[in-house]
């Protein structure tokens, strides 16, 4: 038996070097300095062998949210710059979080928000970058600079900004609303939808309680999960959604849910009985920005991409695309110029500062932060149980 | 079984089949809609035939997918057959135990087979990035000397790869051993008396008996790996997709009608390719009757 | 060893070795360890807070298997007298849905069951709703379907029938005429035929079938995220949330993992008790 493990072992080893593609470079001086290598069983699409340029291809590695890029844009890039990008979508902050940590992915690029930017610099996840080869940075609006997940601006390349509130369909719920109240009222039963993201569902339950969506306290992150637990126990909930929101509202199988200003915009054009609401009590607003990772192994392809992204053409190519606003100041300001060229009729204003409100609407929301480990994982904790 | 048909019998299998089809020509319907929706019905359009064509990612999805389930079916044919045979020679206190881990994969719930891959590759990956970086070794051949260096490996279409091979290859193995099991043991010594070696013994008598049995067996492990989600999920890393992991992203935020013209597509050419399939098998089959009498 | 023939099995004992056993063997090392892989019996004391979710996800697995089996028993019996021909026919028909992707036939049904779905904009225009709010005084205008508990169930039915049928209908096939023509002519009635030789003939695809549709429903967590809704999380939304998803914790997923194949291969063993001799599941 002994034999045949011994056998199986070697031909494991055998078909692994072979198919991993090593590099074979000379070092001694005779060397014209042309490296041969010997890309054996390597796939093209940089496969299982995801090494630097074993075939000369550049490849990028992108993680970005779903519906979140005009795909065109893509297409546009590979084009220009000849890297081939392999193009994955995440559902929310704290899947992208696991995707990362259980190592299964290895992406080169990605777009966190504003607290989940924080919580990778504080575990190393993330690398500084070089302004020098993204010179769109400078177009970047000063108001999203400096904010408090990149205080030195050394790690992030802001790329898209927003609200988060209520949507509603204003056939299906009596009388304006106007406070986080809605989501928990018997009023809507089982026409509400949960945002399926413990940061946000818990953040919407803190401001309606009056507290900060950044408190440490555990009473009322406690307080926060009883109100939404208590309200799930009474029925009020249809669903835990995240991007399924679009099909749900679109098509009035739900009456209230919560989600980001840029993707009401894109319902509104589907279904325009929806209506979209920054209660009083305040909201949240954030930042999505481009972070590369620590181990990315196509970092130049990495900073061509963000700077490709940052420039003022495809930033307003972009907002077009999935209204989420630009940090880009000339983009944002060229924004309704675009739009009559485009369509060749005035963009409703009101649209526009749903999309891009003004720095005082933004004085009522609140910024989230990162939350010490042990908050995150009473989070983490009373998450799962809302889920039994 | 005594053959009857009856009413009863027709309707119950018509209502059934209606259950399991109706869903399936809603969406192939809804491919030709001109409108972006699965609900609302807005006329008649190719258009998302020809967006798909445009659509590199939904593309690059479709040819992943059918290039890992084609490769792993094909492997998973290969050694499945000489494993089966394999097996078929062992005494029983070694096969017993074999079987069983043989049916791990089957049986498994796919979400424990897909995490534990994945927690797997990780862990060997890791282990061999760790390798890669820390050691380089110089060779020294015909007097010049060269520096090999180990790539950093991730998850990718390999271990997606090695993933389909591994729950693709106990379907083989079931689908030959009756074969095997109803093949005359006496036949292949006797080959092997007149004279044949092993090798021709093999290729003469053995495979020809089980033959059926390798053919009909990668149709159903292949229709699993093209139709399989979970395990991939786990073990296709960040830059590979498969067609099932790209629809999965998309029922979140909305399935684009893209996606039904290629199902549609790939719906039509199966459709195609078994009929042609199944009438030239009553055909020969037919004639084989003819010539009987 | 018999003979150098057996030899031909190596590679395979290897690549199972080192594919199949050495992942399972991971996700039990996980299991048993913290973030910082010290050994801790911890995840499995936090397994009672899952009661709930084991509760639920076996009830339904159970009902989608018992829906699936009194479906598909009769069909592959009806289908089995069938013609040469129509068999033929009606065996493609069972196998072509699986070309297209299951998560599209999912979002599909799902489409179909949504409060404005097909099923309740078909209710509505035959005045269904307006017939049973005259008579009962309620005001409905749809019936919930997408996030109960019977929808998870329809998804599993829907996904899972074929791999129920299959099995059945192949040992029905194979089966000897002559037996239930002897069992006739020694004066079984066509009850006492079915229950005596056809049932106890045919059990081993009943018992495979039951393992096929059975595993998948339990672990399932596309289907009860798309029909659930999210709110009826099954024991598969738990592991891919520890995992992939919103509360990364993979030993306690490991955990959770644990415990279900565990469970589950105990409840395949006890029933293939009854199925005693078969040695393996019949499929083809």
């Amino acid at each position: 038996m002994k034999k045949l493990t011994a056998l199986t072992l070697a031909c494991t080893l055998a078909a692994s070097l072979a198919l991993t593609g090593c590099t074979i470079e000379r070092v001694d001086g005779t060397s014209t300095g042309g490296s041969s290598t010997d890309n054996g069983g390597s796939t093209d699409n940089g496969g299982s062998t995801g090494n630097t340029q074993t075939d000369g291809k550049r490849v990028l590695n992108v993680c970005n949210w779903g519906e979140y890029i005009d795909v065109d844009l893509i297409q546009e890039f590979q084009e220009k710059t000849g890297i081939q990008v392999n193009y994955q979508t995440a559902e929310s902050n704290e899947s992208l979080y696991s995707l990362l940590k259980t190592g299964g992915a290895n992406y080169d690029v990605i777009c966190p928000s504003d607290y989940m930017i924080s919580q990778l610099i504080e575990e190393d996840m993330i690398q500084k970058l070089n302004y020098d080869n993204i010179p769109n940075y400078e177009k970047i609006g000063d108001q999203f600079k400096g904010l408090a997940f990149d205080p030195n601006n050394e790690y992030t390349v802001p790329s898209t900004w927003g609200t988060l509130g209520i949507i509603s369909n204003k056939t299906m719920v009596d009388g304006e609303i106007t406070s986080w109240s809605s989501l928990y009222d018997d009023a809507n039963k089982g026409n509400v939808l949960l945002i399926n993201n413990s940061r946000d569902a818990f953040g919407n339950a803190l401001i309606y309680l009056g507290y900060s969506v950044n408190t440490t306290n555990e009473d009322e992150i406690r307080k926060a999960y009883d109100l939404i637990a208590d309200a799930n126990k009474r029925g009020i909930f249809q669903g835990k959604v995240m991007d399924e929101v679009f099909n749900k509202m679109e098509q009035g199988n739900a009456a209230i849910a919560t989600y980001y200003a840029g993707d009401y915009l894109t319902m509104y054009e589907v279904n325009p009985d929806l209506a979209y609401v920054l209660p009083e009590e305040g909201a949240n607003w954030f930042v999505d920005a481009w972070c590369i990772l620590k181990n990315a192994q196509h970092v130049s392809e990495a900073e061509e991409w963000i700077n490709f992204l940052a420039s003022t053409e495809s930033s307003l190519a972009n907002m077009d695309y999935i209204w989420y606003a630009s940090p880009n100041t000339e983009a944002l300001e060229k924004y309704p110029e675009y739009y009559k060229e485009t369509y060749g009729e005035d963009l409703d204003m009101d649209l526009y500062n749903i999309m891009a409100p003004s720095a005082e609407v933004l004085k009522k929301c609140e910024n989230y932060v990162v939350l010490p480990e042990e908050t995150r994982n009473l989070y983490n904790d009373l998450w799962i149980q809302l889920g039994l | 079984m005594k053959k009857k048909t009856n009413l009863g019998n027709r309707l119950l299998i018509g209502i059934v089949f209606f259950f399991l089809y109706a869903p399936i020509l809603l969406l192939i319907f809804f491919s030709f809609n001109d409108a972006n929706s699965s609900v609302i019905w807005q006329g008649f359009s190719l258009r998302w035939y020809t967006k798909l064509f445009q659509n590199q990612l939904i593309i690059q999805s479709v040819y992943n997918t059918l290039l890992v389930s084609a490769l792993a079916t094909i492997i998973a044919t290969i050694v499945g057959t000489f494993s089966a045979i394999g097996l078929y020679s062992m005494r029983r206190k070694f096969r017993n135990p074999l079987m069983t881990v043989n049916s791990i994969p089957m049986m498994n719930a796919d979400i424990v087979t897909g995490v534990a891959m994945c927690l797997f590759f990780v862990a060997v990956l890791g282990g061999w990035n760790y390798l890669a970086v820390n050691y380089r070794f110089t060779v020294n051949l015909f007097g010049a000397v060269y520096r090999i260096t180990f790539p950093q490996l991730s998850l990718g279409f390999g271990t997606l790869l090695i993933a389909h091979i591994t729950f693709n290859i106990p379907y083989v193995i079931l689908s030959v051993s009756p074969k095997l099991r109803q093949m005359d043991k006496n036949l292949v010594d006797a080959a092997q008396d007149l004279g044949c070696t092993w090798v021709q013994a093999f290729f003469k008598v053995i495979l020809p008996e089980i033959m059926p049995g390798i053919v009909s067996g990668p149709l159903i492990p292949f229709t699993i790996s093209v139709d399989d989600f979970v395990i991939s999920y786990f073990t296709a890393g960040s830059a590979t997709s498969t067609l099932a992991m790209q629809i999965y992203s998309m029922t979140k935020k909305g399935v684009t009608p893209e996606i039904n013209a290629v199902s549609t597509i790939l719906f039509v050419v199966v459709l195609v390719l078994l009929i042609i399939v199944n009438v030239r098998e009553i055909r020969a089959e037919k004639a084989a009757a003819k010539r009987v009498y | 060893m018999k003979n150098k023939r057996s030899l031909l099995a190596i590679p395979y004992v290897g690549w199972m070795a080192l594919f199949v056993v050495a992942p399972i063997v991971m996700v039990v090392i996980y299991a048993f360890t913290t973030a910082d892989f010290s050994v801790t019996g911890e995840n499995f004391t936090r397994m009672g807070t899952f009661t709930v979710i084991f509760t639920r996800s076996f009830k339904l697995a159970i009902i989608a298997t018992l829906v699936c089996l009194l479906i598909g028993y009769p069909l592959s019996y009806a289908m089995a007298r069938e013609g040469k021909g129509f068999q033929r026919v009606a065996m493609l028909l069972i196998m072509l849905p699986m070309w297209v992707n299951f998560l599209l036939r999912t979002y599909s049904m799902m489409s179909i069951m949504e409060n404005n779905g097909l099923i309740n904009q078909f209710f509505a225009a035959i005045g269904l709703f307006d017939l049973i709010n005259g008579i009962f005084g309620t005001d409905i205008q749809y019936f919930k379907m997408i996030g109960t508990q019977g929808a998870v169930v329809v998804g599993m039915v829907y996904n899972y029938l074929p791999f129920m049928v299959l099995p059945i209908y192949s040992t029905l096939i194979k089966m000897d005429n002559t037996l239930l023509e002897a069992a006739r002519d020694l004066g079984a009635d066509s009850a006492a035929v079915f229950r005596k030789v056809i049932l106890p003939l045919s059990l081993p695809g009943i018992l495979s079938g039951v393992t096929m549709v059975f595993v998948p429903s339990v672990s399932t967590f596309a289907i009860s995220r798309l029909l659930g809704g999210g709110i009826q999380m099954l024991l598969g939304d738990l592991i891919e949330q520890q995992f992939l998803g919103g509360a990364y914790n993979p030993h306690l997923g490991s955990a959770i993992a644990l415990v279900m194949m565990v469970i589950v291969v105990a409840c395949m063993w006890v029933m293939n008790r009854f199925g005693e001799g078969e040695e393996q599941a019949v499929m083809l």
